[in-house]
Parts: structure tokens; C-alpha cells; sequence
């Protein structure tokens, strides 16, 4: 999907392109800025995130249809405000005749104060609502799919068949796995709340990690060009950003931020005319500095909550490549030391592999070699894996195996732009 | 909420423990229902060995009686007990601390207790 029609909600017909586009991009930021807030502000007083979230989904809709006609209202967050409620209060009535129907047949039940018993405690009103919602979503007795899906609804307005397109489903398996997702979270009473000290840092780690993936995958979709998607990388980043303003304490909330400010820095470069660069070969003065800056503020306040993580430590490797002005000058030597340190946190395949990268910038790579084929088994499904092992046996004179090597990371690659440029190495 | 939560375990493993430190985890299973008492609704059972489960089962010209549980999995459910917290996180945190997680091949299923407000959800 395109950018302009990443910003287009709904899938309304009737819109013309163009024009109409730009003015839909700012109806997608007012919603991703407003839409989060009265879902859990409605969640909280109605005692039920299956009404709330669907009285704003139907709002949403409503106002896109509305605003696209007559233009955005003075106050969007008040008109999608009054919506939602009025959208919540048609569903409760629906309901309350259906629950007085069953409470007719079960004497003693008193369908309105079973309404009122379900509501989320309201344990931490000064900080943000959002993340309430958030940590509730990004609950570990959800599935991680369900976590993304019902975070990109419920927190950040999207509509169903953006979400099915941002994370390579079909619309109906969305739809059916965002309101299991809700149902489970009303069924078995999982909380709307930033959990407590005792569970806080594993649970934001859940939740950061959810973000991470969304920022990812809008890198990912498949038959996508490098360009394509920024928005959901930047309703990513937005939230990113929600969440270390809301949490200033949480040093790992800063550092994801900064990883993100880093990689978004770099988006420029990165792709080119829909071409996909890789670092080693981006015009440098393409990134963005007043990203980079950014970036480095939010590292500085994380270091200075003195609590290291896997987040931070990302974000430090981003800064080392930041801080150089080629591939050749950066600090190798501190990056592999840096992923030394990250493996005690995250031992998984992936920083593995990238640590290999460094090992073979530090004039190792046969060692390089040695260690990534010791991922064989675990990775040999990604195509990065392939990638690196190819490089690496092209930088020890083992050609033909890499033209092999290049050839099975662009079998398992759905994206173009990687598929273009894993295609051109090939060739060489 | 009430919640049943069913405590599974893998025999095979459970068998490679020493006696003494299953005696030794009987006896925290004990303290642990006497500290949580004020969250315990029904203390529910401890199950006999799965070799003494009998499952009657579906069959198209009328039910039968078959040897074993129904679930052909290693883990079995060794029983089962009702808790009544505020919501699932009182739940898992509560489940967390029961001493027998310390042994490979445990689990413990937490599932909400059917109730009028939760049918109307569906």
C-alpha cells in the first residue's frame, strides 16, 4: 500500500484520490491522537472494552464520511467524543434488553449493577489513560497477533483493513481476532491498567516489543516498496512517544524511543526512489539530524535513569553508526561490545547474526562465518540470514556459494525493494 | 472473579524427583492453601493418579466407556481448585507463587468461571 493510501480509513469509494488524500492524512493523525483516549476513557466508565472499542471503531468511520464532506470540525476530539458515546449508549441499550431478558429467567441478577461491578479500576487516573488501554491490549494472556492487532485498533484508530494489510492477514481473520481478543480481555477480567512495580518492567517489555514489531512490520509488507507504509512506522513512533511521556521513569521506554528516532533518521536513505539502500552503502547526508538529535536526548535521559536494558543498548549501537561519517569509520570494536552486553538481555538468533556483522567489521570474519552458520536451523527461514552469510562468504573468496547463499535469501523474500536489490547482487 | 484454576504436570518428569523433594512440596501446596485462604473459594481436590482415570466418550451408535483421560497429552490435570480475586492479573499472581512451578513439565490453567454477565458478552 502507498503511503497517501495508508491514510485513507475507510475503504470508501466514493472519495476522490488526490486532494482528498492529503486531507485524509489529517483526519488519521486527529484520529490516532484522539481515538485511544475516549476508548479508554469509555472502557473505564462503561466497564467494557467490547463496547467502547467498537462505539469509537463506529465513530471513527462516521467521522471520516462526515469530515470528508464538510470538512474537519473545530473540535474533532469533542465531536468524536460525542459519537462514540452516542454509539456506546445505542449498544447498552440493545444489551440491557438482552441481559434483562436473562435476568428475568435468573432471579437475583440485577442487569445494570452487573454492568457497573465490571468497571476497570481506576488505579492510576494521573498518567495517561492511553496506556492503561495499552498495557490491557498488550496483556501476556493474549496472543502476541491478537496484542498487535487489538493495540493498532483500540490505541491507534485503525480500521480493520489497514490492520489486516499492516500485518499480512485477510480482513475477516483480523476482524475474528480482534473481538476474540476482546472477549477474552471480559471474559477472564484482564485489567485495563499499568500493572505494579513487582510486574511492570516484564510487562513493558511486552508492550515495547508490540511496538517494535508494528514499526517493523510497516518496513515489511509484502510486495510493499521501501516508501510504502511510513504510517504505520509512524503511528509506531507516535506511540513510542505517548508511552516514555507518560512513563518518564521507565529508562527502557526512552531507549526504544531513541532506537526508533535512529532507524527513522536513517528512513530517507534507506529507501530510495522505492529502491531499498543498505547502510553501508546510504549517502550519510541524507539522514535526518534533527531526528538524530532527538534520538540522542532520549538515550541521555535513559542512561541517566541509570536502569540498562535491551532497548537502550539497541539504541547505543544505532548512536555508534549515527556518530560515524562512513561504514569504515564506525566504532566496530565499541558496536560488538555493545552486542556483547545485548546478548545478556536478548540471546535470540537475530542479535546473533548482527553481532556476527560486527565480528566480521572488526576484521573476524571467518569467526563470523563460524558463528553464523551455528544459527543454521534456527534462521535458515529468514532471508537476512542467508544475506549475511552470503556477504560473508563473498569477503572469503567463496563466490559461488554465495551467489547460492543470495539466491535462497531471495527465495524467502516477499518484499520488492529487498527482492530488487537481493536480485542485483546476484547478477553481479 | 472466580476463577477455577487446574494444576497440570507431566508424570513421566514428576517421577524422576527425589521423594524427598516432592515431600518437601507437598508440604509449601499445604502452607500455600492455608496463606491464601481469604482467595480460595473452593479447595477443590487433588486428583488420583491419571492410571485410575476412565473416560466415557462420544461414539456414533452411543457413548463409550474407554480406559484413560481424555486427552492423550503427556500432562494430565492432578486437580483443581476455585479462587476468588478482583481480575486476572490477582489471578496470575496469585498462581505464580504455588510452589509446584518450580518443577519442569508443571502448569496451571486459569480459566473465569461461566457467569450471567459473561453470557451476555457472547
Amino acid at each position: 500500500m502507498s503511503g497517501s493510501d495508508a491514510a485513507a480509513r475507510p475503504d470508501d469509494a466514493s472519495a476522490p484520490s488526490g486532494e482528498v488524500a492529503a486531507s485524509d492524512l489529517l483526519l488519521s493523525q486527529v484520529v490516532r491522537e484522539q481515538s485511544g483516549r475516549i476508548v479508554a476513557a469509555l472502557a473505564r466508565s462503561l466497564g467494557s472494552l467490547d463496547i467502547a472499542e467498537e462505539a469509537v471503531a463506529e465513530a471513527v468511520e462516521e467521522a471520516l464520511r462526515a469530515w470528508r464532506k464538510g470538512g474537519i470540525p473545530p473540535n474533532p476530539g469533542a465531536w468524536l467524543t460525542q459519537a462514540a458515546r452516542h454509539n456506546a449508549l445505542d449498544r447498552l441499550r440493545r444489551e440491557k434488553r438482552y441481559r434483562e431478558k436473562l435476568a428475568s429467567m435468573v432471579p437475583g441478577i440485577d442487569s445494570e449493577s452487573a454492568v457497573l461491578e465490571n468497571a476497570w479500576p481506576d488505579s492510576s487516573a494521573e498518567l495517561d489513560d492511553r496506556l492503561s488501554l495499552l498495557f490491557g491490549c498488550c496483556h501476556p494472556a493474549l496472543a502476541p497477533e491478537a496484542q498487535l492487532a487489538l493495540t493498532l485498533r483500540a490505541v491507534c484508530g485503525l480500521t480493520t483493513a489497514q490492520i489486516a494489510r499492516a500485518t499480512f492477514s485477510t480482513e475477516p481473520a483480523t476482524a475474528q481476532r480482534i473481538v476474540r481478543a476482546k472477549r477474552k480481555i471480559g471474559a477472564t477480567g484482564i485489567p485495563l491498567r499499568i500493572p505494579d512495580a513487582t510486574d511492570r518492567a516484564a510487562r513493558l517489555d511486552i508492550v515495547l516489543t508490540i511496538v517494535s514489531v508494528m514499526y517493523n512490520e510497516a518496513h515489511l509488507v509484502a510486495g510493499g516498496d521501501a516508501a510504502a507504509d511510513r504510517d504505520l512506522a509512524d503511528d509506531a513512533l507516535w506511540l513510542a512517544g505517548v508511552i516514555a511521556a507518560a512513563l518518564p521513569r521507565e529508562a527502557e521506554a526512552h531507549g526504544l524511543l531513541a532506537l526508533m528516532l535512529f532507524h527513522r533518521a536513517r528512513e530517507s536513505a534507506r529507501s530510495v526512489d522505492g529502491e531499498l539502500v543498505l547502510m553501508a552503502d546510504q549517502d550519510r547526508s541524507r539522514w535526518n539530524q534533527t531526528l538524530i538529535v532527538r534520538a540522542r536526548a532520549e538515550l541521555d535521559q535513559a542512561a541517566r535513569l541509570r536502569r540498562p536494558g535491551r532497548w537502550q543498548l539497541h539504541a547505543a549501537i544505532a548512536a555508534c553508526h549515527a556518530d560515524a561519517e562512513t561504514t569504515a569509520e564506525t566504532d566496530w570494536l565499541q558496536v560488538l561490545v555493545l552486542y556483547d552486553l545485548l546478548l545478556g538481555y536478548d540471546p535470540s538468533p537475530v542479535v546473533r547474526l548482527n553481532r556476527a556483522v560486527a565480528l566480521d567489521r572488526v576484521g573476524a570474519p571467518t569467526a563470523a562465518l563460524t558463528e553464523v552458520d551455528a544459527l543454521e536451523g534456527q534462521l535458515t527461514r529468514a532471508h537476512l540470514w542467508h544475506a549475511v552469510r552470503a556477504h560473508l562468504l563473498r569477503r572469503l573468496g567463496r563466490d559461488d556459494e554465495a551467489v547460492a547463499a543470495d539466491l535462497h535469501a531471495l527465495e524467502l523474500t516477499a518484499n520488492d525493494a529487498e527482492r530488487r536489490l537481493l536480485a542485483a547482487r546476484t547478477a553481479r | 472473579m472466580k476463577y477455577v484454576i487446574m494444576f497440570t504436570f507431566d508424570p513421566e518428569l514428576d517421577a524422576q524427583v527425589s521423594e524427598d523433594r516432592m515431600q518437601g512440596l507437598y508440604g509449601r501446596a499445604n502452607q500455600w492453601y492455608g496463606e491464601n485462604a481469604a482467595q480460595i473459594a473452593d479447595g477443590g481436590a487433588q486428583l488420583q493418579p491419571v492410571e485410575t482415570a476412565t473416560t466415557v466418550k462420544y461414539g456414533e451408535s452411543g457413548s463409550v466407556v474407554v480406559d484413560g483421560p481424555f486427552s492423550e497429552a503427556k500432562e494430565v490435570v492432578g486437580g483443581f481448585s476455585v479462587i476468588d480475586v478482583p481480575d486476572m492479573d490477582a489471578a496470575i499472581a496469585l498462581v505464580r507463587t504455588w510452589p509446584f512451578l518450580e518443577l519442569p513439565g508443571w502448569g496451571v490453567e486459569i480459566r473465569p468461571i461461566l457467569t450471567i454477565a459473561s453470557q451476555s458478552e457472547e
